[in-house]
Parts: C-alpha cells; structure tokens; sequence
C-alpha cells in the first residue's frame, strides 16, 4: 500500500475527510516553495499537490497562471523540480501528487518523468490534459512504477464515461463540479453534492473521490465533506496567500482552518 | 521535381488506411492529433463530431452552404495565370489562386461560414473565436453578424497593437475583442484564452477554431471546409491546361490554407507541395514533437517542454504549433516544408505588388517567395500554383514602419 492509500485509510477510521493543499513548486522561488509546503504539512494538509509551471496552462485561471509565471520567474527547471520533492520527502512522510500538464511530461518521456519523480518521493500524478483516451502507455508505466494515476470527471462526464474513468484511477478521483478553470470561489456549484451522489455509486469501493476546483475556505470543504467526498482540494485560495508573500506561519494557520472543515465529527450531518 | 511523392503500401499499412485522404483515423494522423485536452471539453468535442458526421450528408445543409459561399463569399475564387511573376523567374508556369478575393480578404471565410453553420445547427447561442492577424476573427465577426450570432474575439495584445485596422473591423461587425496579456500576447495565448472560456461555457457556446490545428475533430472539420480552395484549382487547370499542377505552395502557420490547397491533391502522387513557414516560427523546420492546444504536433519548444515565443513579421505565422496533418506529410515525405525570413516575405510582398498590381498579406508573401525561388528550379512546361491567401490591406502599417527602419521607404 502506497502511502496515499494509507493515509485515506487511516483518515477513514478517525472519521475524518483529507485535505489537498496544492501549490506551485518555485512560487515564488523553490527554496520558498519548499517551505511553503512544509508550512501546509504542519497545518494539517493530509496531501500536498505539486504543480509544475507550463508556459500554457490551459485548465488554469488567473490565480494559478501567475504562479507558474512567478515559478519561471525564479528560473525553475526540471531538476530543481525534482529536488524539491526530494527535499520534502526527507522531512515528510505526507503523500504528494505532482500535477502537470501532459507536453513536459511527453518531452522528457513517460518513464523517465515517472521514475525521476518517484525516485525522490512522488505518490501519484495528475495530469489536467491527458484523458484517459491517450493515456494507454502512461498507465503501463504508472503500473510500472507503482504510482496513483489521478483521472478527472466533470458535470459533462456521462455515468458510462465517468465508470470508466473511475475504473482507470488509483489513488483517487478528482471531481470538478466547476465549469471553467481553476480559481477561488465565493460559491460552491449548486450541484455538487448531487454531482458526488451520482458519481460515487459509479467508482470502484474504496477508491477515495476528491473535490477541487473553486474551493476557497473552511465552509466549502465543510460542505463538500458532508456531501460524501472523502477529501478536498485547495488551490487558487492557498496560492492567493502566497502571492501575497505571508509568512509560512501564516499560510499554515490557514491550512490548520480549512483542515477544520475535513473533520466530520465537528459536522453534525453526516 | 520530376520524381512522385508516392506515399508506400507499407506506410499506409502503418497509418491503418489505404489511401492518405481517409485521414484521421480514430481522432489521429499516424502518430498526430488525438484529443490533449481537460475532461470538460471531450463530451463537447464528442457531440461536435456527431454533429459534424450528421451535417456532411444534409442536403439542406450543404445547399446554404454553396449558396452562402458563392452568393456571400464570392466563390470560385479566380485561378490567375501570374505572366509578369512568371517571366521574372524565368521558368515554370505560376498560377495565383486568389483566396485574396474572398469575402473579407481572406481564405478565413470558407471555414467560418461552415463552421458557423455548423454552430447555428446546434443550437449554441454565442460564438468565440481565437485570432492572430485578425483575419479569422474579422470572418468570424462577419459571419456572426449575417446569421444574427454574437461573437466574442480573444486575440493577443501584441497582435492587437500591429493589427488595429482588424480589430476596429471586429467591432465595427459587432464582435467584442478581449485581449489577452499572457505570455507572448499572440495567437497561441489568444488560443489558450478561448479555451478557457469553452471550458466555462461550453453547454451555450461554439468555439469557432481558425485553423487546421486543436483537438480532434477540429483539424479535420477545417479541412473539410477549406478543401474548396483545392477542388477549385484541380477543376481550373484540368480544364485550362488539361493537367494537374507540378507544385502547389502556399504558408504555413497553423496550415489551415495550405491543407486546404493540398488536400484534394494528397492521393496524386505527381503533385508535390510546399508549405512556406516563417524562419521565427518553424514548427515543421525546427521544432520536435509535442502537445500542444489539444492535438500531438510538431512543436517549438525548449528541451523541458515549455512552449517558445515565436517571432514572425506576420501575426497570422506567429504560432508555435502546426496542424497535426501537416506533421504527418513532413514525416511521411508527402509535403516539403521550408523557412522563409522575414526580409525574403518582404521580398515576395514587394515582388507581386509591382510585377502584378496585387499586394499579398505578409503571410502569403510566404508563399509567393517560396514558389518563384523554387520556380526557377523548375522547367518551362510546369505548372506551379500558389494560394494567395490573403489580401495586404492590413499589412500596410507593418509593412510602412518595417521600411522606414530600414530606410528604403
């Protein structure tokens, strides 16, 4: 059992939902990131998601867009990259998800990419624009490699399209309730919960189902806890914070709020 | 250029078609195309293909179609016999196909206005577009206004600053222009911008691509609609010269012309092509495979992936992909493909406005130098055609203030 597997399953028994901090490596430099990321672990994020920076980030709004022109900024390469998971892997047991866009992953080669994340500590990838149709090599060699392959579903996602995607994920789904891109919301999607309610029933048991995409404080993981995800991501809401330069300590009292709202025990609906 | 450009049962054999035109197969070109892109926009591009399967055998449809094209667009556009243009190369017959004429100065149109039908069919209620020279988004912005279809044009602010007589005509048609600050500011961000806004509002709205370039089905639908540029030069010089051309050239930025001039010509193996790239941006010439905009493609680059900032005199080149099927004829050997600067474009720009009274638009000056350069490798009784893709008006500025710093002007 990875340790992604392992931590939904403990999180299972103390009733609890995960929280998925994600930020960009290099924002605003790596060194920094990595403490940012340090920061989110003590705050009580139960898995860190690792952007790395395109040049053309298509799922992305505003917010995340700057963030990988401040990574670029800051002169990030591959290697850095790398070592920044390596770094944190050597403080940290918490799992981490890299989520890049498929072209840098393409150029360096399916294998190599994995192996070289892997090797320094990865737990699973996401890849916003690789859908499963394309994705016969990159899931052998996530086989290969014992890494979570992180598939999407949308509201636009039929039952039949959606099984199959849950069919093909490890680690766990991602569901976006949002129409668009990625980006602090005030409002949730009115039809989340129903959204979790027909997508579950289609996944595999014991597949964990993630929410993101728009999820900006603590009553928006509240909620989309309380409606049967089994974790939420943050993204857009922590990247605002560090664009803004707060302290780690800072951002770390934000994640320790928005990990508040994964505890279900603290909810009275469940 | 005497040889055939016969593609092999062996490589068809791989391609998994028998001839080249069955392209695509299964949303991919060889190794090219597919559908690159976040899971909210595949059932959207699945209904867009059944759409689009539906509409190719509708009468009715087809009908408005050439009527629209002919009555609206001013089709068949003429094939020229360019003499002074052929005495200066001394050599091969070159023919103009004057996509220039078309409605709104452009090749642009024949795509909009089958697209935009296309989108009226469906019942989407708003249209967007991407533009790099403004020229698909004036088409777009003009067809919207006929069929009565707001329009909005994302284009990049680079591009809006070199291409203001377009955008003033986008909103003089009605269309509102968003401007797009990412990156270089060109085409390929305008493109990521559109994107963004189908993911959002993809259950009202069509995107309305300009080139043979994007996700499966676009770059066929493209195609198909531009294939009438090469229907009408292989009818025009069978009944003029009782014989297909030796060479068709035209420009290459995503290659939405140049697929169109190819196309119909792909299974006839004693007519080559080429694609006149711009040297600052050479997807074909210089760059590698990569993903980009949806489809698998030849890509500018760097060594990790990230896409590059391309340069070019014309907005319409300025892009940092190719069309998927362009990629295959490279790779195949089926279209040659070369770089033309920005000095040898002005060149052809120069050449045709005073050898045949025809300013070309930056793009097709490509294409211009290219064929008169590969003219003259060529014998007397060959026939070379070159599309004129578009006309110069909206280059004037460009071309006025790329004169003065060179003081020739």
């Amino acid at each position: 059992m990875n340790r992604l597997a392992e931590q939904f399953e403990q999180l299972r028994t103390k009733n609890e939902g995960a929280l998925v901090a994600y930020l960009m490596a290099g924002d605003p430099d790596p060194l920094r990131s990595l403490e940012y990321a340090m920061a989110m672990e003590a705050g009580g994020a139960d898995v860190i998601e690792l952007g790395l920076p395109f040049s053309d980030p298509i799922a992305d709004g505003p917010t995340i867009q700057a963030a990988g022109v401040r990574a670029f900024q800051s002169k990030i390469t591959m290697k850095s990259f790398v070592q920044i998971i390596t770094e944190f892997r050597a403080l940290s047991k918490t799992p981490l998800v890299v989520m890049s866009y498929y072209n840098p992953i393409w150029k360096m080669g399916e294998e190599t990419f994995l192996k070289q994340i892997v090797e320094a500590g990865a737990d699973g990838v996401a890849i916003p624009d690789l859908p499963v149709e394309e994705s016969t090599n990159w899931l052998n060699q996530c086989r290969k490699y014992h890494t979570s392959r992180i598939f999407f579903v949308t509201p636009e996602t039929d039952d039949g399209r959606a099984k199959k995607i849950a069919e093909q994920s490890t680690g766990f789904l991602y569901l976006v309730p949002r129409y668009g891109t990625t980006g602090a919301r005030d409002e949730l999607a009115s039809h989340t919960a129903s959204l979790i309610q027909r997508v579950r029933p289609l996944m595999p048991a014991g597949l964990p189902l993630a929410v993101g995409f728009g999820l900006s404080n603590k009553e928006q993981v509240q909620t989309v806890i309380t409606a049967g995800a089994d974790a939420a991501i943050v993204g857009s809401a922590l990247v605002d914070k560090i664009a803004q330069g707060v302290s780690p300590e800072t951002l770390m009292l934000f994640v320790r709020e928005l990990k508040d709202g994964t505890r279900r025990s603290a909810s009275a609906a469940v | 250029m005497a040889t055939r450009v016969a593609t092999s049962s062996n490589q068809l054999n791989k391609l998994g078609v028998g001839k080249l035109s069955e392209l695509p197969k299964d949303g991919k070109y060889g190794d090219f195309g597919g559908q690159y892109v976040p899971e909210i926009l595949i059932p959207a591009l699945k209904q867009l293909e059944a759409a689009y399967e539906s509409i190719k055998t509708d009468f009715e449809f087809q009908r408005e179609l050439k009527v629209l094209r002919e009555e609206y667009g001013g089709r068949p556009t003429p094939l020229y016999f360019a003499k002074r243009l052929t005495e200066y190369a001394g050599s091969a017959q070159i023919y103009l196909k004057r996509e220039d004429l078309v409605h709104g100065g452009a090749h642009k149109f024949n795509n909009v206005i089958g697209q935009a039908l296309l989108a009226k069919r469906m019942g989407k209620q708003r249209i967007i577009a991407e533009t790099g020279a403004g020229q698909h988004g004036v088409a777009t912005a003009m067809v919207g206004a006929m069929l009565g279809i707001p329009v909005e044009v994302y284009m990049g602010s680079t591009d809006i600053e070199r291409q203001k007589m377009n955008v003033y005509r986008m909103k003089l048609l009605g269309a509102q222009v968003h401007p797009v600050i990412a990156g270089s500011a060109t085409l390929k961000d305008a493109i990521n911008e559109a994107l963004r806004d189908w993911a959002t509002n993809v259950q009202t709205t069509y995107y309305l691509i300009g080139s043979v370039v994007g996700p499966h089905p676009y770059p066929m639908i493209v195609r198909d609609f531009q294939r009438v540029i090469g229907d009408e030069i292989m009818g025009q010089t069978l009944r003029r010269d009782r014989k297909l051309p030796d060479l068709l050239v035209a420009c290459v930025g995503g290659g939405s012309n140049a697929l169109g001039t190819f196309y119909p010509f792909v299974n006839e193996s004693s007519v080559h092509f080429l694609g006149a790239e711009a040297a600052g941006a050479a997807s074909l010439g210089k760059g590698s495979v990569g993903v980009l905009h949806g489809a698998k493609t030849q890509v500018l680059q760097d060594e990790w992936g990230q896409i590059s900032e391309t340069h070019s005199i014309s907005a319409g080149l300025d892009y940092a992909a190719v069309g998927p099927e362009h990629s295959l004829y490279k790779k195949l050997g089926r279209g040659e493909y070369i770089s033309v600067n920005d000095e040898e474009a002005f060149e052809g720009f120069r050449m045709l406005s005073q050898l045949e009274g025809i300013i070309p638009a930056l793009e097709s000056a490509h294409a211009v130098y290219a064929g008169v350069q590969r003219a003259r490798k060529m014998r007397k009784d060959q026939l070379i055609v070159i599309t004129l893709s578009g006309r110069g008006d909206k280059d004037l500025e460009t071309a006025l203030r790329y004169e003065q710093a060179r003081g020739t002007v």
